[in-house]
């Protein structure tokens, strides 16, 4: 649909923007798909694509990873994933609703 | 070869056949007619092993893809293998109705192409009127959840459009926008001169392009090809000879690149009669220009030799009449001269950017 992306904030809930999907279950590695490029997906970007189902917000993803990474500095994840989430907004694979 | 990497992608030229007549048609000058044209079966086949080969995508493209009465089947086929598919198409034939089947059995992303921002430039160009129909397919894309790029290819004749170009894209669900200008082979090598644009009409683009790029960052990716010949380093024509693309011809040779038919000495093996695994991996064709070992100087100790590949294959033969030479785009190239002659030509005598002056455009036929 054409709605106009939004901004990021721990509110919005990211979506695979259309076009953008994750290869067919089973299939390795896991691969996002999406106009004109293929991202490898592993670990911790895998947990936050499969995360970015128009559901979650962004509050939500941060404290789901922090859990399954609890090694890691919270404030570290919470800004990787940002930093992430930013990243492919703006490569046109997320929206954010 | 020590390893050969998967091809990422799979371009299926489904078809010569094209209800438009592009003065710069990247098809051979010799058109493959419908008779010889795979039949679904064939495709369907071809899909499997590219996906077994590792193939993530598959570019539906042409001629136009969809004069192919199979094409819903089609891209069924291609989404059951696996792959991720792109259709590239001038957006006709297609109604509502045709749109939406093709999004139910899995088109991932639709590739509209656009020959100017107006019916004019784009009628003289495609040698009939179908720019009302573009906007028309735009229209129904807005509804409907597939990724959308237009394809403005540019020219001498429609570079000053570049800002009405991008208030179509903007007014449109694209998430992408290319704006490449045309490559010289084939159909475009013969019009070549009436459509190479001048040194003041690139520069002027590239300053629109840069700030569109700046004020749509997050809502549309804009990108820009320029036309090579004013280029510093030549393009990694394919992404490499045989490394990343696996073009097949409507007839069902695979070709390591979609002009290749041009190039003296090389045959070309069949979908029909052998694997894509085996053509691919071992095919004299492939084999060819792979890899560094037949590089010549100075692409061979040259640093950029990973990132280029020593440029065009087709470009070179086209200019110099050896294939095997670095791409005379180059500015490293011993043969620079001729790419800095045919733009000096082009350049004194800034041509108009009306078409009133109608140049003698060779218009690409449909094919028997």
């Amino acid at each position: 649909m054409s709605e106009t992306p939004t901004i990021l904030n721990s509110q919005s809930r990211p979506r695979l923007a259309p076009g953008c999907r994750l290869n067919d279950p089973g299939k390795e590695p896991r691969t996002l798909l999406m106009p004109e490029r293929a991202l490898r997906l592993q670990g911790p970007s895998l947990e936050i694509i499969e995360r970015c189902d128009g559901q979650h917000t962004v509050e939500q993803i941060i404290a789901e990873l922090q859990k399954i990474y609890s090694k890691a500095v919270p404030e570290k994840v919470a800004r990787d994933i940002e930093g992430y989430l930013k990243l492919l907004h703006d490569q046109r694979a997320l929206d954010f609703q | 070869m020590s390893s050969v990497p998967n091809p990422l992608a799979l371009i299926a030229e489904l078809t010569h056949r094209c209800p438009l007549h592009c003065v710069y048609c990247s098809n051979p000058r010799e058109l493959q007619s419908r008779a010889t044209e795979l039949s679904t079966e064939d495709w369907t086949k071809v899909f499997k092993q590219a996906a077994e080969l590792g193939a993530l995508q598959a570019d539906l493209t042409g001629g136009e893809p969809l004069a192919r009465t199979d094409i819903i089947e089609l891209i069924r086929a291609a989404r059951a293998a696996g792959l991720y598919v792109n259709l590239i198409t001038s957006g006709l034939p297609l109604d509502e109705a045709r749109l939406d089947a093709l999004i139910a059995v899995g088109l991932d992303h639709f590739q509209l192409s656009f020959q100017g921002a107006t019916e004019e430039i784009a009628a003289e160009i495609s040698g009939t009127r179908t720019h009302a129909q573009k906007l028309r397919v735009l229209d129904w894309l807005k509804s409907r959840r597939v990724a959308v790029t237009l394809n403005f290819v540019m020219h001498r004749h429609n570079i000053h459009q570049l800002e009405e170009m991008l208030v179509i894209a903007e007014s449109s669900s694209a998430s992408r926008v290319e704006f490449a200008n045309v490559q010289y082979y084939g159909w475009a090598f013969a019009n070549r001169a009436a459509l190479l644009p001048t040194r003041a009409q690139l520069d002027g683009s590239l300053g629109i392009i840069k700030d569109a790029q700046e004020r749509l960052r997050g809502k549309i990716r804009v990108e820009f090809v320029v036309p090579d010949y004013y280029a510093k380093y030549p393009k990694a024509c394919m992404g490499g000879w045989g490394r990343k693309l696996l073009p097949i011809a409507p007839n069902g040779e695979a070709l390591p690149c979609h002009a290749a038919r041009m190039i003296p000495g090389l045959s070309f093996e069949n979908v029909k009669n052998r694997g894509l695994s085996e053509i691919w991996n071992g095919s004299a064709a492939f084999q060819k220009f792979r890899g560094q070992d037949w590089m010549p100087e100075p692409c061979k100790s040259c640093d950029r030799r990973d990132l280029d590949f020593a440029g065009c294959r087709c470009q070179a033969l086209l200019l110099t009449g050896d294939a095997s030479a670095t791409d005379p785009v180059c500015t490293l190239s011993p043969q620079r001269e001729k790419v800095n002659a045919i733009l000096a030509a082009i350049n004194a005598e800034p041509p108009p950017v009306s078409i009133s002056a109608r140049p003698a455009w060779q218009h690409r036929p449909n094919p028997r």
